[in-house]
């Protein structure tokens, strides 16, 4: 029964307000400029943490990590969402109270505004000398005639004039009313920038694949060694293309202070769209990503995998593949491991490292060149079970917990040092390695961004609408003449609406066009 | 030339550069200096307010004449010293690029982003001196273009290098480019914030130095209208081009990589400044703190990611790996 006039029962005390009111000022609060200032800096500042702090999305192997090194810390951060920062509750709130509020402030201003815009000119201020930026100067000339050149030199100048009323002593001139269409387009585009950027995250997918030379990817998910997809992807989103890696070229330069690197590599590719579709070839470089489709297919990484085999006791073959290694460093010292099935005699582990340009250096080895240019593999042995049925494995790390390292005679860990040809042979009758060759591989990333061209659509809008409100300068110009005696005593006054204009030019300007000899000038 | 010769015809400009905006800062000094002369032989009888106009010759005694003349003798050389400066800068850049094999833009590390840097700020500078009757901050222009270069060539110089595979794409030009501009109109914004700032605290002087630079209103209008020049460039530069260009190197679009997420924390607290501009009880002062705290963030980005993130993949300060390989 209770109603904003009053409740007939009882005295309202001073601020009591009722739920309406209550929601009504709350609202308000929210879409004030004041919070949505707050509310953005509470953004800038709610950024931070995830760039100190290793995240999931971002790092997972590196997130894994600084969680062990940190266990007192990751059950509280956990909670707080701080391996997750932009996708956790408290980060999200802020941004969407900012949309709220951004929302709350543009529809109201957008019906303002369209009633702003076809409105004239507000009549002059009665005293046009008490504003702030005011010039006055007399003149033989009549009222009329003074008047009359100033609506036509405002005219010229772009003015929306108020139509002159009956007897009216003064000229009322606006402009820059796209300054307001400019800030509008710029907080409506944030919206759509958001929408094509959620797009992206809830359609959208990533993955990655680790592909030797020579071999063939086809476009289905048990074919990725990595994939994240958006919360609501689906399998029937992926196209059935399919595409050979045919041969990687990489060129190699010398540089003075960062040692060898890659100058530029490429690998080149021949694809099908559909399993029906004509075979097309297509040179794949780092930032010349190959589309099909709504996938993009991009060349991130490069790596060597030697090319082992390894036969059991019975020297029977149980395994004969390339290993892709991953680099450590820009000399392309490389680390990898091989896990073969098992076999009668006992299952094999190899873990170790790849010297492209194999070098002892004082009793160090050492790679000289990044190049393949005498390779060498040298790798410790494990036996036992490799744990290849029970657990996910990645194809970097090898389980050791139930197997057990081969020593040499002297009890010491026994390592392979294979070159190129080279076949070991293992103690205890387990069989012998052999280092085949060495084939390249390139990590290949694909991925589908939803909303992609919504959000740049939106970004785009935005900078012009930015433009827009930033440069538009919107502001008022009077003119008002009056007779007094034998001369018109004019008055023109200008009043910037932006908050960043300096409309002293302006007048100056505009004063000397409505009276070329300025004597008798007076400015504030 | 060869690229050994453009290389060090670069070095040899920058050192060349660093000496003739000492002399600039030396010239405006002296300006400086001759202005408290000028007020102290004017005595205590100077009028008040006439700030904005110390420097006026009332034709009173022939040292006062000889004096103004004197600080406008030296503020002309000043400025025509910074002018050949930014051009002896500009050879520094412009060899820097010829010096690379392929020939490249002059912004593939640290050093050289710095040292383009430096030269968009005192391009800046000239470009907006007479429109703004900037003046009255040459000195505080030059010690900071002059000590942000020394701390370029002692600490970040590094030999000229081929560009990373990842880097070598023409949004390289565009995207840095903008960058570069922006961090110019930010930092000459930034600067006159802080002015405003120390105005503000002390009130205006009646003579002196101190007595040039420029009202409150006027400060306030000139950093907005800086702000409002480097704010869209920044957009086309973080929100724009970055974007594309990760998207084409690295597959998708925003990465949340930390460099990513200081440029967009810069870039919501310069929008803040925006709207604080227009905010009761936010105007002037507040708004000029914001101001300067987007430029914290700015300069911590540049300088704080490149030195002690490791997992930014924007990480070309010096020892950074150069392959383009992501775990996951």
């Amino acid at each position: 029964m209770t109603t904003p006039s009053g409740s007939a029962g009882r005295e309202r005390r001073a601020g009591e307000l009722t739920p309406r009111e209550l929601g009504r000022w709350l609202w308000r609060q929210l879409t004030s400029m004041r919070t949505a200032l707050i509310l953005l800096l509470m953004l800038a500042l709610a950024s931070v943490p995830g760039s100190i702090i290793p995240q999931e999305g971002v790092d997972s192997v590196k997130t894994a990590r600084w969680q062990n090194e940190h266990p007192d810390l990751t059950p509280v951060y956990e909670k707080l969402g701080l391996f997750s920062v932009y996708d956790s509750a408290w980060f999200s709130a802020i941004y969407l109270l900012l949309m709220v509020s951004l929302v709350g402030c543009i529809i109201p201003r957008t019906f303002h505004y369209l009633r702003a815009i076809r409105a004239a000119p507000p009549a002059a201020p009665r005293n046009l000398t008490r504003l702030p930026d005011h010039a006055s100067y007399e003149t033989g000339d009549g009222v009329d005639d003074v008047l009359t050149r100033a609506r036509a030199a405002l005219k010229d100048r772009g003015y929306r004039l108020r139509p002159a009323d009956d007897g009216a002593d003064a000229v009322s001139a606006e402009r820059g009313y796209l300054r307001e269409v400019g800030n509008l387009v710029f907080h409506l585009s944030v919206v759509v920038v958001l929408v094509g950027f959620a797009m992206g995250g809830l359609f959208g997918y990533r993955g990655g694949v680790i592909l030797v030379e020579g071999s063939t990817f086809s476009n289905n998910l048990t074919q990725y060694d990595d994939f994240e997809p958006g919360k609501l992807f689906s399998a029937e989103q992926m196209s059935g293309f399919s595409f050979t890696f045919d041969k990687f070229d990489v060129e190699w330069q010398t540089t003075p202070s960062r040692g060898v690197m890659a100058r530029a590599f490429n690998a080149d590719l021949t694809y099908r769209e559909s399993l029906d579709a004509e075979e097309q070839s297509y040179d794949l470089r780092v930032n010349h990503p190959l589309t099909i489709g709504d996938t993009d297919v991009f060349l991130i990484g490069h790596g060597y995998a030697p090319v082992i085999t390894v036969k059991d006791g019975n020297g029977v073959e149980v395994y004969s593949a390339p290993v892709p290694f991953l680099p450590q460093d820009q000399t392309f010292l490389s680390f990898g491991v091989l896990k073969s099935p098992d076999s009668q005699t006992g299952q094999i582990g190899l873990e170790g490292l790849f010297y492209p340009t194999f070098e002892l250096i004082d009793g160090d080895p050492v790679t000289v060149y990044p190049d393949d240019l005498n390779p060498l593999v040298s790798l410790f042995v494990y036996t036992g079970d490799l744990g290849l049925e029970t657990s996910a494995q990645s194809i970097f790390a090898l389980d050791k917990t139930n197997a057990a390292q081969i020593m040499n005679d002297d009890g010491k860990p026994l390592r392979l040092d294979l070159d190129l040809g080279e076949t070991a042979t293992l103690p205890d009758g387990l069989g012998t390695v052999t280092f085949d060759g060495v084939k390249p591989w390139t990590r290949i990333q694909l991925s589908q961004t939803p909303g992609k061209e919504i959000t740049l659509a939106g970004v785009v809008l935005a900078l012009v609408g930015l433009l827009g409100s930033l440069f538009i300068r919107p502001r008022r110009v009077w003119v008002r003449a009056h007779r007094d005696g034998d001369v018109t005593m004019v008055e023109v006054a200008a009043l910037d609406r932006s908050g960043g204009g300096d409309v002293v030019p302006v007048l100056e300007e505009l004063v000397a066009e409505l009276h070329p000899s300025p004597h008798g000038k007076e400015k504030a | 030339m060869t690229d050994a010769a453009w290389e060090t015809l670069s070095d040899q400009a920058v050192a060349a550069a660093g000496v003739v905006y000492f002399l600039a800062l030396l010239a405006h000094l002296v300006e400086w200096a001759s202005l408290r002369e000028v007020v102290a032989a004017k005595g205590a009888g100077a009028a008040a307010g006439s700030a904005g106009a110390v420097i006026v010759d009332h034709g009173g005694p022939d040292r006062d004449g000889v004096r103004s003349r004197r600080v406008a003798m030296f503020g002309r050389l000043g400025l025509l010293l910074t002018g050949l400066a930014c051009a002896v800068h500009f050879v520094s850049l412009l060899s820097r690029g010829l010096a690379a094999d392929p020939n490249r833009v002059p912004w593939g590390n640290m050093y050289e982003f710095t040292l383009a840097g430096t030269f968009v700020v005192t391009l800046m500078y000239l470009v907006l001196y007479r429109r703004f009757t900037l003046a009255w901050m040459a000195p505080i222009v030059l010690a900071f273009v002059l000590t942000t270069l020394m701390v370029a060539v002692i600490w970040l110089h590094s030999e000229v290098t081929p560009l990373t595979e990842a880097l070598n794409s023409y949004w390289l030009v565009i995207h840095v480019v903008s960058a570069v501009i922006a961090t110019g109109a930010f930092t000459i914004g930034g600067i006159l914030s802080a002015v405003y700032l120390v105005k503000d605290r002390r009130g205006d002087a009646a003579s002196g130095p101190w007595a040039r630079v420029p009202s409150l209103a006027v400060l306030d209008r000139v950093s907005y209208r800086v702000h409002a020049f480097g704010f869209p460039v920044w957009t086309f530069a973080v929100l724009i081009t970055g974007p594309i260009w990760a998207h084409e190197a690295w597959s998708s679009y925003w990465n949340w990589d930390p460099k990513e997420v200081w440029a967009f924390i810069t870039w919501v607290v310069y929008a803040a400044y925006l709207h604080a501009r227009s905010t009761a009880g936010w105007k002037g002062r507040n708004a000029a703190i914001v101001a300067l705290v987007g430029l914290a963030t700015l300069w911590f980005n540049f300088v704080g990611i490149n030195f002690f993130s490791t997992n930014s993949q924007h990480s070309y300060a010096e020892g950074a790996p150069a392959i383009v390989m992501e775990e996951r």
